[in-house]
């Protein structure tokens, strides 16, 4: 057979997907100038051919009615969010822009802030911010899962999400937690699919059994936010039955360093040095002590022919008692025995037990040994690389909650415990990782940083290590419009973007001028108690001014956000432009080493479409940026390509934003000069630049001398000193000590004392999230949650005709038993109710969810008029946003505090209890509350086709 | 099954016409020479016109009506396919002798009259059979379903003789009311057999056997998609339990107990209209009574889309 | 005799829906397409799918199996949509089995729907013809595809491998392997329409520990002089004994 008779062949073209984060390899097949169909690329390596069902209809997004295609200005008179907008220049455009943020930056750079949403090019984002000069830079991931990031980078120095992940090729027991889809989405799928086939056995934490958990050869349902009990639980039992890693931990965690007791001073609860011996970097001091069992007496850690006591207590030489980090643990969670946890988490203890014993049995007596020699960080050599196999994956279900950093930390080291740390079959980090812990950049240090007309010294997001790190004032007020690294959430590695318009509306810590929002929803799905939100957007002060003077949107879709800009800025699709997924910010790496990859444009933007990155470009040549611009002030970098090619982070630096074809010539790889041809290196070779490591270099890089020295030499990494995994965390103690005023310089503010105090614990411990503490649990029994469905994005899918036809609304999913007696029928509308608001919505009977617990789909429902839709569309009439009942503040000491998590500031999404009930037999069968509806966008399509049948390469089916 | 309106005009208009015309040719044979050609013209003039109305009605069935005349290709497999040759051949017979007794072509007449007749009984087993022989859609997987679609056909036809011979040969008027009764409460008797049989069906398709799973407790939480699609529209009459269970008795009694009443009200007080009524109250009742024969068959793959039953 | 037909791995499938999108994006610009959609940005959107992914729950909480159902046409060995075809639009090829449908000699009379028991064949929006699963017949045998993309759109996107396509009357293939190997399936067997598709059913890996190995020599407990013993004051032999 041939393909359609008489139509012109296709043209094949390679690119990156961008349906999604996961960043498949795409071939984008055209026909006649139209995509005639998109599948994946089988020489990439992230998705090996695959692509999932949002990658496959990439063609609705292109030629989607809802494409902004001009910029856009709200029009004199009308109000934010009522969608009254007219078109004007790019020039204008950007003029306008231009004079206000060279006015901004003049005075008070802070006074502009730039956050970002699901996108993937922070690594130039937070440059023209640092540029700019304003610490109001972040991007999602504040709100997304930086307890993910922050939990386990400051305890192993790498994570899961795209930094590392379960070893499946070689892993005989899997356990995931908490996971729906995650970023990885694709190959997790491929590996899981792999690692059941093989024989593998799959275990599943997670109150709904959906998607990944449906394969799972177990279930164990959980209550939300109480895995923190569980894992501690598992702790418990593992070192109770001797079933931990004692040779792994002895060497390659912090476990049998000494900590001072409580009679230490200043030094309380930090590690006992060692004066005489060499410290290494002082940023991560190498002299900690060991109390070698063999000879009695403290030596140096890793001493030659030392082993340390794990348990115990001991007495230095001068008097002070210590204690091995391994007894502390051991203390910690002597009380969290399985039934505590069963009382807590709804397992019973007996599956607590079981699982643990599963778990160290299999790391313990399933062994993977590989003819691999590789040489320790203190020089000792092995003939063999080992694997503990049991492997972890957890994501949001963990993070979500704002007890999330301390249920990770618990999830380190359980991992830590079975030895399972870049082992084979364990746990396997992904260039750039494993990092220092902390990793060295550091904020801001304090008003200081923020000059007029002088970019920031450093990036505005890092690491703290110390109290010293915060972006913070004297009084110990924030320096950041989303009070990111204040003493309210010192360690939020990636901002609180949800925090963001609420401060600004505010005024709290300071008012601001201008908000620019790249790829986020902050009006929708990306805001908690989203009603309030939109309100804000548009409140004026007394004399009739806005709260938030300007509000600039660059957005693709007319989106819900598009409605409450005061200039929309239209980006193209993933198929009009370049982008790159760089070292610098989330490359795609594989476990065998760095894996960066390209976008190349297939087609045309559409309109006056103009890619944001441009548009950054421009704008900074304009405001005369350093680093986009030459010494006499004129514009460095033609556009993005150019750019991406000869930017260097430092002049002669040879690094860049990619890493692959450096050099004039393109002969070197991770450092090098620029090389004018770079792009077209990585368009010959599928878009990806892949540097795969020898088997040496593959495991134990924590600790693997080669690697890490290798690593020093191509500049991934400053030095090369071995990363302990930190069971005991002295960054956490070192607040803890602040707060408690036992600590000289910085201290917490006075209300704030005890907040860090408790939450600062250089151990694991569990807490129920501060949502529930502050939620009566007899009004309001049961916790809702949302989970991605894996055929959606957020909420930029509903634009795509051929998926919002498989969610074009959402159910709240309610266990039977739970529904019934409440009276309420399957497919009943009904209200679910918060302290904080409430919605109408259409109930479905799931034996699937566990009963105290109820879940929809995430960002399904829509506002009315929103992408494009019809005003009667499915999406918003059925269906429903539960972002409505999730709080961005809880009432905390007579004053609010954010839903977060104290020490990382992560969003509690999934921190939200209700209660359900019927609706009532007159109410009208819709979703409540309703918006009215917005018109549509100057330049989205005129009309709407009642029927759409597309063939690429004819006219047909053209939006 | 959603009932599709088409297909229940084509059925009930083509059985009422080839009932008629068999009311018709059994009275030439039954009573040679009491049937006037003057009768047995506007008789076959009526059957064919309700003929082809149900032609044009299984028009509207059809996606692409153009291209009907390619249905008749499969005659040797498809049983809708011998209805496609079986229906525009019977029609054209009773045209046929319906012109041959106008002309007064006698012998030739009666000939043309039982070819027609064979091609009548071969369109009834057509139609019927295409309801009948699909095995899985069990409530017409029996030999009932043609019996009836006959006897139904039949017993409408012969109604609407009456009526006619009422109003133009009085004097057939009596033997076609005691037929229409006759064959009327022998479709009564085996319909009401289909649905005792019916109502007792063990459905052989299952969610286990559908899917594959066996276990006791099997629900769908999702059929793929959040509206509806072809598989939703065709098969699922969206209809309560209560809505089929009136159109049952409304059949039970329009198709049945009232036209017999009307007809005999109409011959004793030698009424004609009454005799028309009561063909039409039949035919109405006829109607509800294909209605419900497909909204009653149960499709095994609506348990595939049993969410949005 | 050849017979194309997909097998599915229950035991695998995440209910992900790239089957059923990379469908309709290869077939609404192909030989069987355009698949229209109705209402695409309205109400009540609905379009031509020739793959489906419905989700069942099986048993009772906690006892709970989610179950995603991939389907689409069969390819029957014993096609009862084929022989009612009134005009012969519906065929089975006998070089490979595959159930097909000629858009330009449907009638569109939907006779054929009826006559499946599965649920599979959908008449296209627009052009009102019956349409349904090709097993991409113009890709398979598309020459100047690479061999390895002469596959179907759906096999080759399946993330989990849970579409595995080939000859199932070929004894050594993968699917006919797969399908003994693994218990394959067919679907509604009580009517003797002998599907060429076959499902593997979910297969449950346990584990299984015996209670010694929960306590060892080498258990580090052990070295710390922390191995649990019982209490001193327990009873034991010592008290019983007295020789
Ligand atoms: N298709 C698709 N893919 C996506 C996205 C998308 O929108 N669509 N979004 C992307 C983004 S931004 C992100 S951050 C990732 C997120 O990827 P995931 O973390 O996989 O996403 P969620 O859907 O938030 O998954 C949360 C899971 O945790 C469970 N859960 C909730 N609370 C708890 C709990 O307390 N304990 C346990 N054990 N489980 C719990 C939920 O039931 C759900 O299964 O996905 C990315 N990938
Ligand atoms: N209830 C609840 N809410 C949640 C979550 C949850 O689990 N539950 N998850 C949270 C998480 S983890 C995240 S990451 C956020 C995600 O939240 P966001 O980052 O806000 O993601 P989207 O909703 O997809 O909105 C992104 C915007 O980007 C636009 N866009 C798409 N492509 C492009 C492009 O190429 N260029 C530009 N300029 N714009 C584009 C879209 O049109 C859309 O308006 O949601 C959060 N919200
Ligand atoms: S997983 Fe994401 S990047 Fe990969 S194909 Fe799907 S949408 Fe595209
Ligand atoms: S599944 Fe249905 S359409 Fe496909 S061959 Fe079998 S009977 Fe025919
Ligand atoms: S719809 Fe088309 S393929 Fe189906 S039976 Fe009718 S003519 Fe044949
Ligand atoms: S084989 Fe082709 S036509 Fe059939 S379901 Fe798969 S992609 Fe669709
Ligand atoms: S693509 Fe594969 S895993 Fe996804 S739904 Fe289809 S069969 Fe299942
Ligand atoms: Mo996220």
């Amino acid at each position: 057979m041939t393909p359609v008779p008489g139509a012109p062949a296709t043209e094949i073209r390679k690119t990156t997907c961008y349906m999604c984060a996961c960043r498949c390899g795409i071939r984008v097949h055209l026909r006649d100038g139209e995509v005639r169909y998109i599948d994946g690329n089988p020489d990439h390596p992230l998705n090996r051919g695959v692509i999932c069902a949002k990658g496959s209809s990439g063609i609705m997004k292109q030629y989607s009615p809802a494409r902004l295609t001009r910029p856009l200005r709200r029009k004199e008179g009308s109000a934010r969010g009522d969608g009254e907008y007219e078109p004007i220049s790019w020039d204008e455009a950007l003029s306008m822009l231009e004079e206000r943020l060279r006015a901004i930056r003049a005075t008070d750079p802070k006074r502009f802030a730039l956050f970002t949403g699901r996108d993937q090019m922070q690594a130039l984002t937070g440059l023209f911010a640092r540029q700019f000069g304003t610490p109001n830079y972040a991007a999602h991931g504040g709100f997304c899962s930086v307890n993910m990031a922050a939990g386990m980078i400051y305890t192993i120095g790498g994570s899961f999400w795209e930094f590392g992940g379960p070893d499946l090729e070689r892993s005989r027991l899997f356990v995931m937690i908490g996971t729906a889809e995650d970023h990885h989405s694709n190959p997790l799928k491929i590996e899981i699919a792999k690692f059941k086939r093989a024989g593998g056995r799959f275990v599943s934490i997670n109150p709904v059994r959906t998607g990944y958990s449906a394969i799972a050869d177990e279930w164990v349902p959980i209550r939300p936010g109480t895995d923190g009990a569980l894992l501690l639980a598992l702790i418990h039992e593992i070192i109770a039955t001797g079933l931990y890693d004692r040779d792994f931990l002895v060497r390659y965690s912090n476990a049998g360093q000494l900590v001072h007791g409580d009679d230490a001073g200043e030094a309380s609860g930090l590690f006992a040095v060692d004066a005489s011996s060499p410290e290494g970097d002082a940023m991560y001091p190498q002299n900690k002590l060991w109390w070698d069992r063999l000879t009695d007496r403290a030596v140096p850690t890793h001493a030659p022919d030392a082993d340390p006591y794990l348990l115990g207590e001991f007495t230095l030489p001068g008097g002070k008692r210590v204690k091995p980090a391994f007894q502390l643990l051991e203390e910690r969670v002597r009380p969290y025995a399985p039934e505590w946890a069963a009382a807590i988490t709804g397992i019973p203890a007996a599956t607590i037990r079981r699982l643990a014993h599963e778990m160290g049995i299999t790391a313990r007596d399933q062994k993977i040994e590989l003819p691999i020699a590789w040489t320790d960080s203190w020089g000792v050599e092995h003939s063999t690389v080992t694997g503990n196999p049991v492997s972890f994956h957890a994501m949001r279900g963990l993070a979500a909650h704002s007890n999330g950093f301390h249920t990770i930390r618990a999830l380190a080291i359980l991992m830590s415990l079975l030895g399972t740390i870049d082992r084979p079959g364990g746990f396997r980090h992904r260039a750039p990782f494993p990092r220092a812990i902390p990793p060295a950049a550091k904020p801001p240090k304090g008003p200081e940083a923020v000059k007029p007309d002088t970019p920031l010294g450093a990036l505005a997001l890092g690491w703290p290590a110390a109290p010293e790190d915060l972006s913070v004032d004297g009084d110990g007020k924030p320096l950041r419009l989303d009070k990111g690294f204040s003493w309210e959430y010192p360690l939020s590695v990636h901002g609180l973007m949800h925090n963001v318009i609420t401060n600004a509306w505010r005024g709290d810590p300071y008012p601001i001028d201008t908000l620019l929002f790249f790829m986020a929803n902050m009006a929708w799905n990306s805001s908690m108690n989203t009603v309030e939100v939109r309100r804000m957007l548009n409140d004026r002060d007394e004399q009739g001014r806005y709260r938030i003077p300007f509000v600039v949107v660059s957005d693709t879709f007319q989106s819900e956000m598009a409605g409450f800009a005061d200039l929309i800025l239209p980006d193209t699709t993933y198929l009009e432009r370049h982008d790159v997924m760089s070292m610098l910010d989330r490359p795609i790496s594989e476990f065998d080493g760095p894996v960066d990859s390209v976008r190349m444009p297939v087609l045309p933007p559409k309109g006056e479409c103009r890619p944001f990155q441009e548009v950054l470009i421009e704008l900074a040549g304009r405001l005369g940026l350093p680093a986009f611009v030459r010494p006499d002030g004129a514009r460095k970098y033609r556009d993005y390509p150019d750019f991406i090619v000869n930017y260097e982070t430092e002049p002669g630096s040879g690094i860049g934003f990619l890493a692959g074809w450096r050099g004039k010539g393109g002969e070197k790889f991770m450092h090098g000069e620029p090389n004018p041809r770079q792009w077209e290196m990585y368009a010959a070779n599928n878009c990806v630049y892949h540097h795969a490591l020898p088997p040496s270099y593959c495991y134990m890089r924590n600790w693997n001398q080669g690697y890490l020295e290798w690593t020093q030499r191509v500049r991934m990494r400053r030095h090369s000193q071995p990363i302990l995994i930190q069971l005991y965390s002295e960054v956490l103690q070192k607040f803890r000590l602040a707060a408690q005023g036992r600590r000289p310089g910085r201290t917490p503010p006075e209300h704030l004392k005890d907040r860090i105090a408790t939450y600062f614990d250089p151990l694991p411990f569990y807490y129920a999230p501060l949502e529930a503490q502050a939620t009566d649990s007899e009004r309001f029994p049961l916790a809702a949650i949302t989970q991605r469905p894996m055929a959606m994005y957020h909420s930029w899918d509903s634009q795509n005709a051929w998926l919002r036809q498989i969610h074009a609304h959402n159910h709240l999913y309610v266990n039977p038993a739970t529904a019934r007696a409440q009276g309420i029928a399957d497919g009943a509308w009904m209200w679910v109710e918060s302290p904080w608001g409430k919605v109408r919505c259409m109930a479905r009977y799931s034996e699937a969810v566990e009963p105290g617990t109820v879940w929809t789909w995430n960002a399904v429902g829509k506002a009315a008029g929103a992408w494009r839709l019809d005003a009667n569309a499915n999406e918003s009439h059925r269906g429903f946003l539960l972002n409505h009942l999730i709080t961005d503040e809880l009432p905390w000491r007579g004053t609010r505090i954010s839903n977060s998590d104290p020490v990382t500031g992560q969003a509690g999404w999934y921190d939200v209890h209700v209660r359900i009930r019927p609706a009532a037999a007159g109410e009208p069968a819709e979703s409540w509350p309703q918006f009215a509806a917005v018109p549509p966008l100057p330049g989205t399509a005129e009309a709407l086709p009642a029927l759409q049948s597309y063939v690429a390469g004819t006219r047909k089916g053209k939006a | 099954m959603n009932p599709a309106f088409s297909v229940i005009f084509l059925t009930t208009l083509t059985g009422a016409g080839q009932g008629l015309f068999l009311a018709l040719f059994a009275a030439t044979l039954a009573a040679p020479g009491r049937v006037p050609a003057g009768f047995a013209v506007a008789a076959s003039a009526v059957s064919v016109v309700l003929l082809v109305l149900g032609l044009i009605a299984s028009f509207f069935h059809l996606g692409r009506p153009e291209r009907a005349w390619r249905s008749a290709a499969r005659w040797r497999t498809s049983w809708l396919s011998r209805e496609v040759i079986a229906l525009p051949a019977f029609t054209a017979a009773v045209f046929v002798y319906g012109a041959a007794k106008w002309q007064g072509f006698e012998p030739a007449a009666a000939w043309i009259g039982a070819a027609a007749s064979v091609l009548c009984v071969a369109l009834f087993v057509c139609t019927g059979m295409i309801y009948a022989c699909i095995r899985f859609l069990q409530e017409w997987a029996t030999p009932l379903t043609v019996v009836n679609y006959v006897l139904l056909g039949s017993a409408s036809g012969t109604m609407l003789a009456a009526a006619l011979a009422a109003y133009l040969v009085p004097d057939l008027a009596p033997g076609y009311a005691d037929a229409a009764t006759v064959i009327t409460l022998a479709a009564l008797a085996t319909r009401a057999l289909s649905l005792v049989r019916n109502a007792r069906l063990r459905p052989k398709s299952t969610t286990q056997t559908a899917i594959g799973i066996k276990h006791p407790s099997i629900r769908q939480i999702s059929p793929g998609f959040t509206g509806s699609s072809f598989n939703t529209r065709e098969f699922f009459h969206h209809r309560t339990r209560e809505f089929l269970r009136a159109i049952k008795w409304i059949f039970l009694v329009l198709a049945f107990p009232l036209p017999l009443v009307l007809l005999w009200t109409g011959s004793i007080l030698a009424i004609p209209a009454a005799i028309a009524f009561a063909f039409a109250v039949q035919y109405v009742g006829l109607l509800a009574e294909r209605w419900f024969f497909f909204a009653q068959a149960n499709h095994p793959q609506n348990l595939y889309y049993a969410l949005t039953g | 005799m050849t017979q194309l037909a997909l097998v599915i791995d229950l035991n695998v499938c995440v209910g992900c829906q790239a089957c059923v999108t990379s469908c309709k994006e290869w077939n609404t610009s192909g030989q069987a397409g355009g698949l229209a959609d109705l209402n695409p940005y309205g109400a009540d959107p609905t379009g031509t799918f020739f793959n489906r992914v419905q989700t069942f729950e099986v048993g009772e909480f906690p006892n709970t199996q989610t179950v995603h159902f991939p389907k689409s046409c069969l390819h029957c060995e014993d096609p009862p949509c084929v022989p009612v075809c009134p005009t012969g639009a519906s065929y089975k090829r006998a070089e490979d089995g595959i159930v097909l449908v000629d858009y330009d000699k449907c009638i569109g009379c939907k006779y054929c729907s009826w006559a499946c028991p599965y649920g599979v064949r959908e008449v296209e929006n627009e052009r009102k013809v019956m349409t349904k699963c090709t097993l991409c017949v113009d890709r398979i045998y598309d020459e100047s595809l690479p061999p390895s993309d002469r596959r179907p759109a759906c096999v080759m996107a399946c993330p989990t491998s849970a579409r595995l396509f080939g000859d199932i009357h070929d004894p050594e293939s993968e699917v006919s392997r797969a399908i003994r190997d693994h218990a394959g399936y067919a679907l509604m067997p009580e009517w003797g329409t002998h599907p060429s598709n076959h499902y593997l059913p979910r297969r449950r890996t346990d584990a299984h520990h015996h209670d010694d190995q929960l306590v060892r020599a080498d258990n580090p407990l052990h070295i710390e002089g922390r191995q649990p013993k019982p209490p001193f004051k327990d009873p034991a032999l010592d008290d019983v004994t007295s020789w």
